[in-house]
């Protein structure tokens, strides 16, 4: 009974998805970072979002993307579009935040020095990827990894 | 404004995707932050920044630059022409500091408005 509620469950929402995929990003790998972003971005304009949307959207995943190869071993993004929603999961595997009210400020960053070089590292990644979303989620563990939802609502 | 007006008038040493410089140039922005520059550049705009190294290309191209300018002589990396080659993205060097170069940008798109 409870595996046919679930089934069932999972079925309707199925109905509604536009677009579900989940992208690999590499930690530390640098030359390849904002090549998921685009990806994402391309594939949202091919859905035929609205610009705005398209654009929080990009924003979004391109600091998640940067926070990843900065931050962590490895990680991905969870892409699901609904006709109303764009939801992005960022799940990584690394060193975590210890503080997230910290991390959370603007101007805040742990960076090394070769990261600011570049000018990545200003302490813009979490309030931008905040600030563009709608609704914003982020837990974290130690030395485990950090869990991001954002969900972009498409007028 | 085209690219290749901007890049006459100003003296640009243009260093990849020369076939691109009909790209038009809507308005520009000015930074070496490069989340400041995702946040708040738009499409259409050129670049003008003194970071040199790849990621510049990935910027550009995720925001629809319409190209980027490097200031004061400075070259792109060899890895960052090679991406720009590949991405087809305009890449052009200015002997001006950013300052000089954004006002004067500014104001050819000023009159052209």
């Amino acid at each position: 009974m409870v595996a046919w509620n679930k089934l069932k469950t999972k079925v309707c929402t199925t109905e509604n998805i536009l677009y579900k995929n989940s992208f690999d990003i590499e930690g530390g790998n640098f030359s390849n970072a904002g090549a998921v972003s685009t990806r994402i971005k391309w594939i949202l304009k091919q859905i035929g979002l609205p610009d705005d949307v398209v654009r929080k959207s990009a924003i979004v995943c391109y600091e998640s993307e940067i926070n990843i190869v900065s931050y962590a071993r490895k990680g991905k993004i969870n892409l699901t579009v609904t006709p109303k929603t764009v939801e992005i999961e960022v799940i990584d595997e690394g060193q975590g935040i210890p503080n997230i009210e910290l991390a959370m400020q603007q101007g805040y960053s742990t960076a090394n020095q070769q990261i600011r070089e570049m000018g990545f590292g200003a302490g813009m990644g979490l309030h931008n990827i905040k600030s563009y979303s709608d609704t914003f989620n982020i837990s974290s563990e130690v030395n485990k990894g950090t869990f991001l939802k954002m969900i972009i609502n498409s007028p | 404004m085209d690219i290749e007006t901007i890049a006459k008038k100003l003296n640009l040493k243009v260093k990849s995707a020369s076939d691109r410089l009909k790209n038009n140039v809507t308005g520009g922005y000015t930074g070496d932050l490069l989340s400041d520059v995702m946040a708040n550049s738009h499409e259409g705009d050129i670049w003008i920044t003194r970071q040199v190294h790849q990621n510049i290309v990935a910027i550009a191209t995720l925001k629809e630059h319409a190209g980027i300018i490097l200031v004061n002589s400075c070259e792109p990396a060899r890895d960052t022409l090679e991406k720009a080659v590949k991405e087809n993205v305009p890449i052009m060097v200015s002997n001006l500091p950013a300052f000089e170069l954004t006002g004067k940008i500014f104001n050819l798109l000023a009159e052209k408005k």
